[in-house]
């Protein structure tokens, strides 16, 4: 089993890498790429949603007030609180966009 | 004009995970863990606090702050306050004591910007924590972390500046010490307080009610600030900005998130205020150089991070 994942965020065509254990943000941030806003990074603020595309991950606790169930089905997470278990991909847009593209879904 | 609110006393934040909360607050911080509820809500103070708490951890599935408290002179304070809130059109609901355990009854309204507030009179005296009464000795040895002083202000993010304002002075007896004004002459920012501190809780204008910007600790001097900047790295803790200084207050500060993305400031120094004091006046269009006093340029971060 590897130690690294394959991380690509869709909509700018952005890589990196994420280690075991590491969130998505943090990878994003020590990778030195800006595909996805830095807020809290404790799940609090809502800052960074992204809409996961493909492969699995965990979650750790994020405020409801920004992930409800619906959302955290959707694949609709915070992404200081996802830690991949698989190589994965991501869209990250403005939070009025994931809105939308939420209640298409719906 | 003083209206018998004595002093910040307690804020009850929501945290998402208690454990790490808890963590957070008492081996980074330096809070101590003074005890625990049924709802199992955690109560912490910093060392030279002489009541029984001041920072209440209650456990939930959204962060951001239940309410703040103010402790006020005596009983008959609390009742004429209640009434004169009742008066200017806040609705209060009487907390009973016990509620918070060691708290006598409270006072809670929600104010204009959509914040709950609460005044109290009683809490238990437990004195400072470490040292004793008599012959106190500098700081007691075993604290740990940042060593944090006292809880000393928070900042609320909301709406309604002007009605928030005039229930603060007008009603609580609170003082404007700092202010930021627009090219209109509108406050965007009111840095309040009911002592000589240059703020005991401020607001910046915002179009969502009732956001939690920071809850904030003083420490004594700058190489402390920069001695927490250095425990922010070496537990890997996420960082906002600083060390630095503001404009506003001139305090020097470094800001930094709990587990849950609730804001928390240490910071030492900043001016004082007096009564007879007009207020100190920041302009909106130097607002960069106001909150971060070296960089001069807002991170966007400090504005829209809320919780």
């Amino acid at each position: 089993m590897t130690d690294n994942y394959e991380i690509v965020e869709l909509v700018k065509g952005q890589h990196f890498s994420c280690q075991r254990d590491q969130s998505l943000l943090k990878a994003m941030e020590q990778a030195g790429k800006r595909c996805i806003p830095v807020g809290c990074r404790g799940g609090g603020c809502g800052l960074c949603k992204v809409q996961i595309r493909s492969g699995e991950f965990d979650c750790g606790p994020m405020s409801k007030k920004h992930v409800d169930e619906e959302s955290r089905r959707c694949g609709q997470v915070l992404a200081c609180r996802v830690y991949p278990l698989s190589n994965l991909t991501f869209e990250y847009r403005p939070a009025d966009a994931l809105a939308s593209a939420k209640q298409q879904v719906q | 004009m003083r209206k018998g609110v004595m002093r910040p006393g307690h804020v009850q934040l929501r945290v998402l995970d208690i454990d790490a909360a808890v963590h957070h607050y008492t081996d980074l911080m330096g809070l101590i863990e003074m005890d625990r509820d049924d709802q199992g809500r955690v109560y912490l103070k910093a060392w030279t606090e002489v009541d029984k708490f001041s920072v209440v951890l209650n456990p939930g599935d959204e962060p951001g702050m239940d309410f703040m408290g103010f402790k006020v002179a005596d009983d008959a304070t609390l009742t004429q306050l209640g009434k004169d809130l009742q008066a200017w059109g806040c609705a209060v609901e009487e907390i009973p004591a016990g509620e918070l355990k060691g708290c006598g009854r409270r006072l809670r309204f929600q104010v204009p910007s959509g914040h709950f507030f609460e005044l109290y009179a009683e809490k238990e005296y437990t004195g400072k924590w470490g040292v004793s009464d008599v012959n106190p000795e500098a700081w007691p040895r075993n604290l740990t972390g940042m060593k944090a002083v006292r809880f000393d202000h928070c900042l609320m993010y909301g709406d309604e500046l002007a009605a928030t304002y005039d229930l603060f002075v007008n009603v609580l007896g609170f003082h404007l010490a700092e202010q930021v004004l627009d090219d209109n002459g509108d406050r965007i920012a009111q840095f309040l307080t009911v002592s000589m501190k240059a703020h005991d809780v401020a607001f910046i204008m915002h179009p969502e009610k009732g956001k939690f910007h920071h809850a904030s600790f003083f420490l004594d001097t700058w190489e402390q600030v920069l001695r927490a900047a250095d425990l922010i790295s070496m537990t890997d803790t996420s960082i906002d900005i600083g060390p630095t200084r503001h404009g506003l207050t001139h305090g020097q500060t470094i800001y930094f998130f709990d587990p849950s993305g609730n804001r928390n400031e240490v910071f030492c120094g900043g001016d004082y205020h007096y009564p007879d004091h007009k207020p100190v006046t920041w302009m909106a269009k130097d607002l960069g150089k106001a909150i971060f006093y070296h960089d001069r340029v807002l991170n966007e971060r400090f504005l829209s991070v809320l919780t």
